[in-house]
């Protein structure tokens, strides 16, 4: 990510901060010791080099721009393909089959009814930023991409309770 | 204010009970999802609280005066001056333009054709499709199509718009379009909806949800029967191996 917000031109450690910060709007907000940490790293590598300093001075006012070899790494890193992932490792799908496997029926269901509230809560927050009339292109994907994960959670829920409930009454009549 | 009520709503066709009991408020300028399984009853009861139907037994009532019983015509010409439709398939008149399409509820509540083109043009340019307005039906994409039939739905300024899977046949990017244009519409002009959907994604742009499970309010949201303890089919070969794989380390033992 700070390789790609470098690729727009050499900017200091805040600034890559902010930048970082204002593009994911949903994701964690950087620590700065992890921004100066990185940027190390990444020096280290030859990614990145030093490119001045403001006038200011001190040492975090140091501002970074992108090498050859910088450019490299980030055009590789675009051209790799991200492997699917799997995720039946998820913890979400491993209590949901635990809750409707082994559980309790009572306590079952309680997790089941939460889980899927707070999924659709979730969702319905996600969908009112993105439709706020004052969201950017940037806010809209974000969010997009939450809503996609969060909807193919809930469709794999309700399919997986149907199929259970079908399951038992093949088994039970 | 409630603008829409079901009290205690049956309906069945022939001896298949399609709605047992349905009790729901809308409030004015409320948007609700009505999700569920496939054959809960979503579609009859939309048809019931918009007047198509009628309930074998319960209420509807709409700002507090009871439209169940009312004749044929008095719930169409509810229909066709406060009520607005939209179904999954637009419906639009095949031999029409999207303007005349548009104007045509109008013209039914003896606007003149003149003037119908008039406000049927400015609902064309707020879906986006304005260029589009004497072009056929025909010629038009699903996406456009259901644009235009949402400005037909909304050209008469409904105090209810009741949308059935309006993007059950649009890919995703046109589905949140047309679900984005629709609820800012019902916003600015505190339109109610009543919205079918079984997709979790469009779910999310209604205030509120109801789920129905088997022709009755599921306040679980679950939609089905979570299986009952113990009994032999609980455990169930195959899925207990995935459990069993996947959740190795992230399950306490004792819970096996
Ligand atoms: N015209 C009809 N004649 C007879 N039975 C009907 C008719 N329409 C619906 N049904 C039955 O009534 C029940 C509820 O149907 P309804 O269409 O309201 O379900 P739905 O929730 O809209 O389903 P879907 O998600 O598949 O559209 C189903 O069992 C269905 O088979
Ligand atoms: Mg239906």
């Amino acid at each position: 990510m700070l390789l790609g917000l470098l690729a727009q031109g050499s900017r200091h450690g805040y600034e890559l901060k902010r930048a970082h910060d204002q593009r994911l709007p949903r994701a964690r907000p950087l620590a700065f010791g992890q921004v100066y940490a990185t940027l190390g790293r990444l020096q280290r590598d030859g990614l990145v080099a030093p490119a001045g300093q403001d006038r200011d001075g001190g040492p975090d006012r140091t501002t970074y721009a992108l090498t050859g070899a910088g450019r490299d790494a980030l055009d590789l890193w675009l051209a790799e393909v991200e492997p699917p992932l799997p995720y039946v490792t998820s913890t979400l799908f491993t209590k949901v089959l635990v809750a409707l496997l082994v559980a309790d029926a009572g306590r079952a269901r309680e997790y089941l009814v939460a889980q899927r509230r707070a999924h659709t809560a979730r969702l319905r927050e996600l969908t009112a930023v993105k439709t706020d009339p004052s969201a950017t292109l940037d806010d809209v994907v974000a969010a997009d991409f939450a809503i996609a994960h969060l909807d193919a959670d809930l469709r794999w829920l309700h399919t997986t309770l149907e199929r259970v409930a079908d399951w038992h009454r093949e088994v039970h009549s | 204010m409630t603008e829409l009520q079901a009290r205690g709503v049956v309906k069945a066709y022939g001896p298949t009970p399609a709605l047992r009991g349905i009790t729901l408020d809308v409030a004015e300028g409320e948007i609700v999802a009505v999700t569920g399984p496939s054959g809960c009853g979503k579609s009859t009861l939309l048809h019931c609280l918009a007047g198509i139907l009628r309930p074998d037994a319960g209420q509807v009532t709409w700002r507090g005066e009871r439209i169940d019983t009312w004749s044929e015509a008095a719930r169409s010409k509810l229909r066709r001056t406060e009520f607005g439709v939209l179904f999954q398939f637009g419906q639009l008149v095949p031999e029409l333009t999207a303007a005349e399409n548009v104007a045509l509820p109008l013209l039914l509540a003896g606007t003149g054709r003149r003037a119908g083109r008039t406000v049927a043009m400015t609902w064309l340019d707020r879906l986006g499709v304005a260029d589009l307005a004497d072009t056929r039906p025909g010629e038009m994409s699903g996406g456009q199509q259901q644009r235009c039939a949402l400005a037909r739905a909304l050209v008469t300024e409904p105090r209810v718009l009741f949308a059935d899977e309006p993007t059950g046949a649009l890919d995703t990017l046109a589905g949140e379009q047309m679900l984005g244009h629709l609820v800012r519409l019902s916003r600015e002009q505190r339109t109610s909806v009543v919205l079918v959907t079984h997709e979790p994604r469009i779910a999310g742009y209604a205030d509120r949800e109801v789920m129905l499970r088997d022709g009755a309010v599921d306040g679980t949201g679950l939609g089905v029967d979570v299986p009952s303890p113990g009994g032999p089919g609980r455990s169930s070969g195959g899925l207990g191996l995935l459990v069993g794989d996947a959740g190795a380390g992230s399950v306490p033992d004792g819970q096996r």
